[in-house]
């Protein structure tokens, strides 16, 4: 872990990255965790031990088993749900054919897709604005430093208004535009202050090197301080992507069309408030017979609104490490 | 190169951190200002690179802000932001007598404190926990997988509890085949907040871990073997050592979270007010959204927006102040 660290926090180690604004904690050099029980320090008690181990297995199976459940239930057959009446716990019958369903065309295809191209566009746009507002902030002193962070951190402590907001979208146009979904929060100014931390801890005599060599502010955000930022900047991409991805309330108040849906909305749709989807009949429960009908299909949309996110996850996860999430939240 | 260097050259960090950005002067340490349109000329780049997300926000975030002066106004579509009638402060007075929005002020409240009570605690528990195994290679798998619903969305979130804990779901399916009657947590009203709560902790306590973790690592193993030595017990260990060592991350959140008293969960109550009944589920922000989007009475619900703007921005500098009467850094300080 500790070799993560490092790379977190670039240059040399006792240079902390400078805080934006609030307590500048000096970085002390992590110490290094003990991996076995030292002399000093008292056996557990079987009580104790017991206890612990039963308390993390209850959390982590309380986050997997109804992920388990979906899973199964998406890939087993329509009797199969039927048999165990609802969602499948115990595995079974199998078929994919859910996941053919909702993947040859229509609704959920064309709903999935949409939310990978505003999830792409929205997450290449928004890291690259943020990144470039980021190394502009990140010199104090420079002209209107102060002025322009300003203009960044009140939108941190003020909102602006659901109405507002509202009219102004529908004022220029873009309801049932997908860069309704995009623009209102392209910039997210927390994110912005991540990557600007992130920055200042580059060491500035790597950088007073380069200009000495004369290289100008372009070469060194794209030669010195990318390279180095790798972690930072893959953190706030997620957080971008995910944002974009999840987003449902945007495509509520903005795309009237439901031609148009990105995926959660068409999961709350057919899912969470079981809409018949068009076509297929499915995705309901009758309520006169009790018999749940296209559960398999349900759950598969299901999975598939997670698919993108585990996909991405496990990349990402491992720089979560306190460099980008601690300095963050404390700035 | 033909600026010169001294002009080029650029705080070191010791510069920035100083407080009243006195980078201006050169890093020498003599008195030099440059003049507005050297500074300018020198900074070109920074301030070209600052200017999409400036123009981004100036849109879509200062516009809007400006935008809240509807809320004296009469707005209708028809007559336009500037052509509709002013009415001075009737919305307002409209808002505080409005029983709908009192109600919507009660449960948002009552919600911020039900979840300080049972979700707060829970990250840190966790924490604590997990600290305390010694495989790193056990500690971080569990990490991975409790980090990971923070990353779902709300409306997978509620689909995910619906399913387990609805009228046709998981729990109340077994309930009925073991001959015992099923609930349906989703649309009951008296328990709207255990289930809110529920969905909370499910989504967002592992990722809350994130930060006390950090926090604990870094104290010193140093200090727990002398307090061994000098004969401090566990419990003792930890009283004395570990939890002093949270104090700081513990009242930065709690900050934040009193700041943030009047937002709870939006996308998580809209998602929900249908099937459990406006009497509970109906806070601030699904208030504005109702009277404005859906019911079409903009200025009012523009006058409601606002009065919660303000009231959490003062609750944020409140919060902030009294951080800083209890010694803390708090969220910011005064450069």
């Amino acid at each position: 872990m500790s070799g993560q660290v490092s790379q977190l926090t670039p240059g040399a180690a006792p240079t902390p990255p400078v805080v934006p604004f609030g307590s500048e904690r000096p970085a002390r050099p992590r110490p290094r965790r003990p991996t076995h029980r030292p002399a000093w320090e008292e056996p557990p008690s079987k009580a104790g031990a017991v206890s612990k181990f039963v308390i993390l297995a209850v959390v982590v199976l309380t986050v997997v088993f109804p992920l388990y459940t979906v899973v199964l239930t998406s890939v087993s057959t329509q009797a199969e749900t039927i048999r165990a009446g609802g969602l499948v716990t115990i595995p079974g019958e199998m078929t994919l054919n859910a996941y053919t369903q909702i993947l040859s065309g229509g609704v959920v295809t064309r709903a999935a897709l949409v939310s990978v191209g505003i999830t792409a566009v929205g997450t290449v746009l928004s890291t690259v604005v943020s990144v470039l507002a980021a190394y502009g902030l990140s010199r104090p002193g420079s002209f209107m430093h102060r002025p322009i962070l300003f203009v960044f951190l009140i939108t941190m402590f003020f909102g602006a208004g659901l109405i507002p907001t509202y009219l102004l979208v529908s004022g220029l146009g873009l309801i049932n535009s997908y860069w309704a979904l995009i623009l209102p929060g392209a910039v997210s100014a927390f994110n912005v202050l991540i990557l600007r931390n992130f920055f200042m801890g580059v060491e500035p005599a790597i950088l007073d090197a380069a200009r000495i060599d004369g290289a100008g502010d372009w070469r060194i955000l794209r030669a010195i301080v990318l390279p180095m930022s790798k972690a930072a900047i893959a953190v706030v991409a997620l957080f971008y992507g995910v944002g974009y991805w999840n987003a449902f309330f945007n495509a509520m108040l903005y795309i009237n069309d439901n031609e148009k849906w990105p995926i959660q909305m068409v999961l709350r749709s057919y899912v969470l408030q079981g809409v018949s989807l068009p076509g297929g009949g499915t995705g309901t429960v009758d309520v006169a017979t009790g018999v749940v009908t296209g559960l398999p299909v349900q759950m598969a949309v299901m999975v598939l609104a997670v698919v993108p996110i585990l996909l991405v996850y496990p990349f990402v996860q491992r720089h979560f490490t306190k460099g980008v999430i601690f300095g963050a939240i404390k700035g | 190169m033909t600026v010169p260097l001294l002009h080029r050259r650029r705080p070191k960090a010791s510069d920035a951190e100083r407080p009243d950005g006195a980078a201006a002067t050169a890093p020498s340490g003599q008195p030099r200002r440059l003049s507005r349109r050297a500074q300018i000329a020198r900074d070109r780049s920074l301030l070209i690179m600052v200017l999409p997300a400036v123009v981004l926000l100036a849109v879509f975030a200062y516009v809007p802000m400006f935008g809240n002066i509807m809320a004296w106004s009469s707005y209708s579509p028809y007559q336009g932001f500037f052509g509709s009638p002013w009415i001075g402060w009737e919305n307002f007075e409209r808002v505080f007598s409005n029983p709908l929005f009192l109600n919507a002020v009660g449960n948002t409240l009552a919600i911020t404190a039900f979840q300080l009570v049972f979700f707060f605690p829970v990250p840190i528990f966790l924490a604590l926990l997990l600290n305390s195994v010694l495989s790193p290679r056990i500690r971080t798998t569990i990490q991975s997988i409790v980090y990971l619903p923070h990353f779902f969305s709300w409306v997978l979130v509620v689909t995910l509890f619906q399913q387990m804990f609805g009228g046709a779901g998981l729990l109340s399916q077994n309930l009925r085949q073991h001959g015992y009657e099923g609930f349906d947590l989703m649309t009951n009203p008296d328990t709207f907040l255990v289930l809110i709560t529920m969905q909370s902790v499910w989504k967002d306590a592992g990722w809350g871990i994130i930060i006390f973790l950090a926090a604990l690592s870094t104290v010193s193993p140093e200090l727990y073997e002398a307090a061994a030595v000098d004969g401090a017990n566990r419990w003792r260990r930890m009283w004395h050592i570990t939890l002093p060592a949270l104090r700081p991350v513990v009242i930065l959140l709690l900050i934040l979270r009193l700041g943030d008293s009047l937002t709870v969960g939006f996308e998580q109550l809209i998602l929900q007010r249908a099937a459990v009944g406006v009497g509970v589920s109906d806070v601030i922000d699904t208030f504005v959204y109702y009277q404005g989007v859906v019911y079409g009475d903009w200025s009012f619900a523009a006058a409601a927006g606002l009065v919660k703007g303000v009231v959490s921005l003062a609750l944020v500098l409140g919060a902030n102040k009294l951080a800083h009467v209890f010694g803390e850094s708090g969220v910011y300080k005064r450069a």
